[in-house]
């Protein structure tokens, strides 16, 4: 068996080069399936801005929102596709600091993303899921949230507010300022 | 007739001696145990839910879009389509319960020693893999707990250095939960994951087959590398019977009484959800994981913030790996576990904090009661005999939601401490200034509250203690006049 081996090493047959050439063929076959496979599934490697780039969305009147007060808000994601459904309706909360200062904060705790609730009397926002809470102007009161709320640039054009949206805030992609 | 048949399909597929190298291996009789059966049972659940599952397909609707209506629809409209979902989820539930069972029993008997680690690394990704499913499976129930389970999920991706963002894009399908999210996560729980589970759990079979099962651990007969294989072999040969018939019975047993507990458990209790629809713009929601994962959402609300990201990733990495390498560290020795007190204990710690994480995540006393402010009054004899400062104090208490973490007589939240008997802790000055300055993990409410808001809620607090303990009294102040007049005041 081992003299037929080395034989075969010396002396290369036909069949195992065909062998050889055959798995390098398919190697190389293999690395051209994979650059689109990985490519497909990685692409928010590849193009992380292509879908994810935040746009000015339109609030509505900026009159409707009553200065001194915080109120929830939704506006529908920039990038929809047809079958997000309710998914793409998404909530903020907006506080009229001023006559022209607004404050926009996105819904999700700074802690592990769940929807904070803004309560009027005591002009906390406070987090159901771990009891992260915030003070009215979205600065981090109490709770394991390692930073204030996540605050959306906002504009007013024409009467209308405007905020910068379209991704999910996270600590590592917080909204743009 | 019959036998001619099977004689001449056993000429062309070998069935007998596919059998005899299979289900008919020869095992010791002493594998034969009741302690024997969980991981053929939890094989029977893996099937069960491969059924289910794909029955569940034939009608639900991967899309964020429908998904929800569809679960309804099966709910309600589709015939016994409430009970496939229910057999899904119990199907799940005992799948992880038996699992879990399996593998303390595998480590309490010292199966993962030599030569049988590869079995138990096979083992620690079916365990990863099934939880995979769990997780999954949670965000095929689209309702608003899975989009802000969800929104976790992301949450924590954002936590990884560096790449946190474009990992959170490659988990949702995008910059934010939409309608690729879900498909993503349909293709990983339907394809993706089962593939994986059923490719290992052949390799956990065939490494059953090759390396047998392992003999009743014995006390004081301890694995050697160099005498063990021979040593399993006398065993075989001695009392070596065949796993079919001889070996299998209670096995069988025990799958059929998992199988009816499954059945019933479905029909008594049924299937779980879907809560309300994922509509992001319901904020008034109280998000919550499925059983398996209450200990990871209560250890993130319990550990302190400077250590969570780094608990988040590295616990994780360090638990599964020491399951990894455990045969190795461990490979020889004794099996028994009466000869192995470090391994009794460690089960028993890990359960005893798997169990408390689970309790604590259930109750979740961490949480601000939402609604506790405008549901749950200040109990009436709390208000007997009070002025109208006081009187006009509990009302701010109620007003500016303090009840939303501060329980009264065991009714409201658990954020912050009771305020039953707060007056016999505080002085009126340290009740001021708590109020006003916050501390301690409670927000500063000076520029919520007016000073005769503050003055009234901290004339009631004084009058919040036990008659038969004081009020605290400044020990800075003499004693006689102090209390005359702090008792002057709130009075």
């Amino acid at each position: 068996m081992t003299e037929k081996k080395e034989d075969d090493a010396q002396n290369p047959t036909r069949r195992n080069v065909l062998f050889k050439a055959g798995v390098a063929v398919n190697a190389v076959a293999g690395v051209l399936l994979a650059i689109p496979i990985v490519g497909y599934i990685f692409s928010a490697f590849a193009h992380p801005k292509l879908v994810g780039a935040e746009a000015w969305i339109a609030l509505g009147d900026a009159d409707s929102y009553v200065t001194g007060q915080t109120r929830l808000a939704t506006y529908r994601n920039p990038f929809t596709r047809s079958w997000d459904g309710a998914t793409a309706e998404i909530p903020c909360w907006v506080r009229r600091v001023e006559d022209q200062k607004f404050q926009v904060f996105a819904i999700n705790c700074t802690h592990l993303g769940c929807p904070v609730r803004w309560f009027q009397e005591s002009k906390l926002f406070m987090c159901p899921c771990h009891g992260g809470i915030y003070y009215e102007d979205g600065s981090r009161a109490a709770g394991p949230p390692p930073r204030g709320l996540f605050e959306y640039s906002t504009k007013v054009e024409n009467g209308t507010l405007y905020v910068k949206g379209g991704i999910l805030p996270t600590l590592s992609e917080p909204l743009s300022s | 007739m019959l036998r001619s048949v099977y004689n001449w399909l056993d000429k062309r597929l070998y069935l007998t001696k596919l059998f005899r190298s299979t289900a008919g291996h020869h095992v010791p009789a002493s594998s034969g145990s009741w302690f024997y059966v969980f991981g053929s049972a939890t094989l029977l659940c893996f099937i069960l839910q491969i059924i289910t599952g794909t029955l569940l397909a034939l009608v639900y609707v991967p899309s964020t879009n429908e998904a929800w209506n569809s679960l309804q629809y099966l709910n309600h409209v589709q015939y016994l389509g409430w009970y496939l979902r229910a057999l899904h989820n119990w199907g799940s539930n005992f799948m992880v319960a038996l699992m879990t069972i399996h593998m303390v029993q595998v480590f309490l008997f010292g199966a993962y020693k030599y030569p049988r680690e590869l079995t138990w690394v096979s083992g620690v990704f079916l365990l990863v893999a099934t939880l995979a499913m769990a997780f999954t499976g949670q965000v095929m129930r689209f309702d608003e707990d899975a989009y802000w389970g969800l929104g976790i999920g992301a949450s924590i991706t954002g936590r990884v250095p560096l790449i946190g963002d474009r990992l959170v894009h490659l988990l949702l399908g995008g910059p934010i939960i939409a309608g690729e999210t879900l498909s993503r996560f349909f293709a990983l729980h339907v394809f993706v994951i089962p593939a994986i589970i059923i490719g290992i759990v052949g390799m956990h079979l065939r490494l059953v087959l090759t390396k047998g099962i392992n003999e009743y651990p014995v006390p004081g007969k301890p694995v050697r590398r160099d005498t063990y294989d021979g040593e399993y072999e006398k065993v075989i040969e001695k009392q070596g019977v065949p796993f079919v018939p001889d070996a299998i019975g209670k096995d069988l047993i025990f799958a059929a009484l998992v199988l009816v507990l499954i059945l019933a458990c479905s029909a008594i209790f049924g299937p779980a959800g879907p809560s309300g629809p994922p509509d992001p713009t319901r904020v008034d929601t109280v998000p919550r994981p499925d059983f398996y994962f209450l200990s990871v959402f209560a250890a993130l609300a319990l550990l302190p913030d400077w250590m969570e990201t780094v608990v988040l990733f590295v616990t994780p990495v360090m638990m599964v790996g020491l399951l990894f390498i455990l045969p190795f560290i461990s490979g020889t020795g004794e099996k028994s576990a009466r000869k192995r007190p470090v391994a009794v204990l460690s089960v028993i710690t890990i359960f005893l904090v798997l169990g408390t994480l689970t309790y604590m995540g259930d109750t979740s006393p961490w949480s601000p009661k939402m609604n506790a402010w405008s549901s749950q009054p200040v109990p009436v004899d709390l208000l007997q005999h009070r002025t109208p400062l006081e009187t006009r104090g509990a009302l701010v208490l109620q007003n500016k939601q303090c009840r939303n973490c501060h329980s009264l007589e065991g009714h409201g939240g658990q954020r912050g401490p009771a305020l039953d008997g707060v007056a016999s802790r505080l002085t009126r000055d340290q009740l001021i200034r708590q109020v006003i300055q916050g501390g301690g993990n409670m927000p500063a409410y000076g520029k919520n509250l007016s000073p005769p808001e503050v003055n009234s809620l901290v004339a009631f607090m004084l009058t919040l203690h036990s008659p038969s303990r004081p009020q605290a009294r400044d020990s800075a102040q003499p004693q006689v006049p102090a209390s005359k007049k702090v008792s002057g005041k709130s009075q």
